[in-house]
C-alpha cells in the first residue's frame, strides 16, 4: 500500500479565460487541501468552475494566478499517480471493454506483464459488473456501463490521487446508489484520496470525509463541511438524524448558489454588454 | 426506409441485428434483387432510346454487340492487358500519393498554424485539372510511365491531404487527456491514440483518392499511352467503334467499384468500433 504523505495544495487560486462572462474569471482565490486518504467532494452550479478546478489538480491547465501542487511540486502536467474519471468518459472507442481497462498498464509508467494485467482486469470487470462485455467494445455499451468502463480504467493503475467529474452523472439513481457501495468498498480495500465533483448532495454526505461548497461563478468556496460519520459507512448512516439534519443545511446552501448562477446566467444572456 | 416489420423476417441474424441497417436486416435473395435492380433499370433505359429511333440505333450499340466486343477482346487477351496497365496505374499512384498525404495530413492536423499558412496553397493546387497539367508534365517528365504515375499522385496526394488534415484537426481532446492521465509518454499517446483515431480518415482518405485516381486515369493516359484503359478508349475513338468505348468505360467504371467495395468491407473491419449513424 503507498504511504506517502503527499497532498494536492490549492493556494490562493484564481482562473481565467479570455471571453468568459465576469471579466473571464472563473475561479477566484480558492484554497483547498486534498490531504491522504480524504474524500473531498465539490458541489456547486453548473458552469460555476468545478471542472475547471479538477483540470488543474489533473494538470491540465495551470492557474492565471496562485498555485497548485502535489508534495509541494507545482502541477504543470498530468501524471499516473493522479488518476482522472472525466465527465464525458472518454472511454478509448476502439479498444474493447478489457482493452479500456488494461491501457494504463500497457504504457512504460505503469507496465506490468501480461499475466498480472489480466488479474488486474478481471478484479476491476467483476466489481463494475461487466464480466460479461470483457470483449465488446464501447458503442454497444450504455452510457452507465461506459462510466463504469472509465471508473475501472482509472483505478486499474492504482493511483494515489482520484479526481472524478461527475462519475455518476449518468447512471439512474438506483445503479447510482450501488456505486457509491462500490466505491466506499473500494475505497477501504485501496484508500486513495478522491477529489470528487457532483451535484448531489446525498452522494457527497454519503461519501466524502469533506464537503466544500462552491459558490456560483466565479467559483469561490462558501463553506467547507467536515461530514462526521466514520468509514466503514452504509446505508444505515441516511437514516441518521445527523445525516438528516446536514443534507437538509447543505440543500439550502446549495440551492441557493444554483439559483444565483441561473440568475446570472439568464441576466447575461439576456444583456450581454453588461458581461 | 427498409425497417418495416414486414421485411423483418431473416432468422439468422434477427438476434444480432441491433447496429445493422434495414438493408442487413433483409433476406439474401431480396438483397441480390435491391442490389441488382437500379441495372436492370440502366440496362432498360439503353434499350429503349435504341429502340425510339434509328439515328439513336446507330449512335448507341446494343448491349448484346458491347458485350460481344468484350468476349472478343478478353480471349485475345487486350482487355486484361489494358486493364491491369490501368488498374496497376491507378493503385501505384493513389497508394503514392495518399502515402504522402499521410505526414502532411498529420503536420497539418496536429499544428493549426500550419494549416492556416497551407490551407489556401493547397486549394490552389488541389483546383488545377490534372488533364491541364498534362503539356507541363510531358514537358518536365517526359511521355514514359513517370509522367503518368505522377499525374495520378498529384491528383491523389491533393484530395487525401484535405481529407486528412480534416479528420485529424478533429480529433477529440478528450482522449488525448484520458491517455496522459493514465501516463502515456508522447510517444505512445501517438502510436497507441493518434493512429488510431486517424485511422478511419486515412480510410476515408484512399477512399475518395481512388475515386479521383480512376477520374484522372484516362487523362493521365492521354499521355500517349500505348497500353491501359484510358488509351483503349481514345484509339477506339479514332475508330469509332463505339462497342469498344462502352467497354472501357464499364470497365471503369465496375474496377472502380470493385475496390471501393472491397475498401469499405477493409474498413468496416478495421474501425467498425465507430458510432455510425445508420
Ligand atoms: N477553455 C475554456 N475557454 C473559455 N471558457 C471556458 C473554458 N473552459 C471552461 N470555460 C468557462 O468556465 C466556466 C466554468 O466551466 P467548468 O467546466 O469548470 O464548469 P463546471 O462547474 O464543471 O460545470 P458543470 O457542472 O456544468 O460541469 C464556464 O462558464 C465555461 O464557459
Ligand atoms: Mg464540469
Amino acid at each position: 500500500m503507498m504511504t506517502s504523505e503527499r497532498e494536492i495544495q490549492f493556494r490562493n487560486v484564481s482562473v481565467r479565460y479570455a471571453g468568459a462572462p465576469n471579466d473571464g474569471w472563473v475561479v477566484r482565490n480558492v484554497s483547498l487541501d486534498l490531504g491522504r486518504g480524504e474524500f473531498v467532494s465539490l458541489i456547486g452550479p453548473s458552469g460555476c468552475g468545478k471542472t475547471t478546478l479538477l483540470k488543474l489538480a489533473a494538470g491540465m491547465s495551470t492557474p492565471t494566478q496562485g498555485s497548485v501542487t502535489l508534495g509541494s511540486q507545482p502541477i504543470t502536467a498530468p501524471g499516473p499517480e493522479r488518476g482522472v474519471v472525466f465527465q464525458e468518459y472518454g472511454v478509448f472507442p476502439w479498444l474493447s471493454v478489457r482493452g479500456n481497462i488494461e491501457f494504463g498498464l500497457t504504457l512504460a509508467a505503469n507496465r506490468r506483464d501480461a499475466a498480472e494485467r489480466a488479474v488486474i482486469v478481471d478484479k476491476y470487470l467483476a466489481l463494475m459488473g461487466l464480466g460479461d462485455f470483457r470483449d465488446a467494445l464501447p458503442n454497444t455499451l450504455s452510457g452507465g456501463m461506459r462510466q463504469r468502463v472509465a471508473l475501472a480504467r482509472a483505478y486499474a493503475v492504482n493511483p494515489e490521487f482520484l479526481l472524478m467529474d461527475e462519475p455518476f452523472g449518468a447512471l439512474d439513481a438506483q445503479t447510482r446508489l450501488v456505486m457509491h457501495d462500490l466505491l466506499l468498498d473500494l475505497q477501504r480495500q485501496e484508500e486513495k484520496s478522491v477529489l470528487l465533483i457532483t451535484h448531489s448532495v446525498d452522494e457527497a454526505l454519503y461519501l466524502s470525509s469533506k464537503i466544500v461548497l462552491v459558490s456560483a461563478r466565479p467559483a469561490r468556496i462558501t463553506e467547507i463541511i467536515e461530514v462526521p460519520f466514520a468509514y466503514p459507512r452504509d446505508e444505515s448512516v441516511r437514516a441518521t438524524s445527523e445525516f438528516v439534519r446536514l443534507h437538509a443545511h447543505l440543500r439550502a446552501r446549495v440551492m441557493a448558489e444554483y439559483a444565483q448562477q441561473q440568475r446570472e446566467d439568464i441576466a447575461n444572456t439576456l444583456h450581454p454588454e453588461n458581461r | 426506409m427498409l425497417k418495416s416489420k414486414s421485411l423483418n423476417l431473416d432468422d439468422s441474424d434477427s438476434a444480432g441485428c441491433r447496429t445493422r441497417s434495414g438493408f442487413g436486416r433483409l433476406r439474401a435473395w431480396r438483397r441480390v434483387a435491391l442490389l441488382v435492380s437500379p441495372w436492370l433499370v440502366l440496362l432498360l433505359i439503353w434499350s429503349a432510346i435504341r429502340m425510339v429511333s434509328d439515328k439513336y440505333a446507330g449512335l448507341i450499340p446494343s448491349i448484346s454487340s458491347v458485350l460481344g466486343q468484350g468476349y472478343e477482346l478478353l480471349l485475345d487477351g487486350t482487355l486484361a492487358s489494358h486493364w491491369a496497365a490501368s488498374t496497376l496505374r491507378v493503385l501505384g499512384g493513389v497508394t503514392l500519393g495518399v502515402l504522402l498525404a499521410i505526414p502532411a495530413g498529420f503536420a497539418l492536423g496536429w499544428y493549426a498554424g500550419a494549416r492556416r499558412v497551407m490551407t489556401p496553397v493547397l486549394n490552389f493546387f488541389r483546383a488545377l485539372p490534372p488533364i491541364a497539367l498534362i503539356p507541363l508534365m510531358i514537358v518536365y517528365f517526359g511521355i514514359g510511365e513517370p509522367a503518368k504515375i505522377l499525374v495520378l499522385v498529384y491528383a491523389a496526394f491533393f484530395t487525401s491531404v484535405v481529407v486528412l488534415y480534416e479528420g485529424i484537426s478533429r480529433i477529440q481532446p478528450i482522449y488525448i487527456n484520458v491517455a496522459r492521465t493514465l501516463g502515456a509518454s508522447e510517444r505512445e499517446l501517438f502510436v497507441r491514440v493518434i493512429l488510431p483515431l486517424a485511422l478511419p480518415h486515412v480510410l476515408t482518405a484512399s477512399r475518395v483518392a481512388l475515386g479521383v485516381g480512376w477520374m484522372t486515369l484516362v487523362a493521365s493516359e492521354l499521355i500517349s499511352a500505348q497500353q491501359g484503359l484510358g488509351s483503349m478508349i481514345q484509339i477506339a475513338a479514332s475508330y469509332f467503334q463505339l462497342e469498344t468505348i462502352y467497354l472501357g468505360l464499364f470497365s471503369i467504371g465496375f474496377t472502380a467499384m470493385l475496390m471501393d467495395f472491397l475498401l469499405v468491407r477493409l474498413s468496416a473491419r478495421l474501425v467498425g468500433w465507430q458510432e455510425q449513424v445508420k
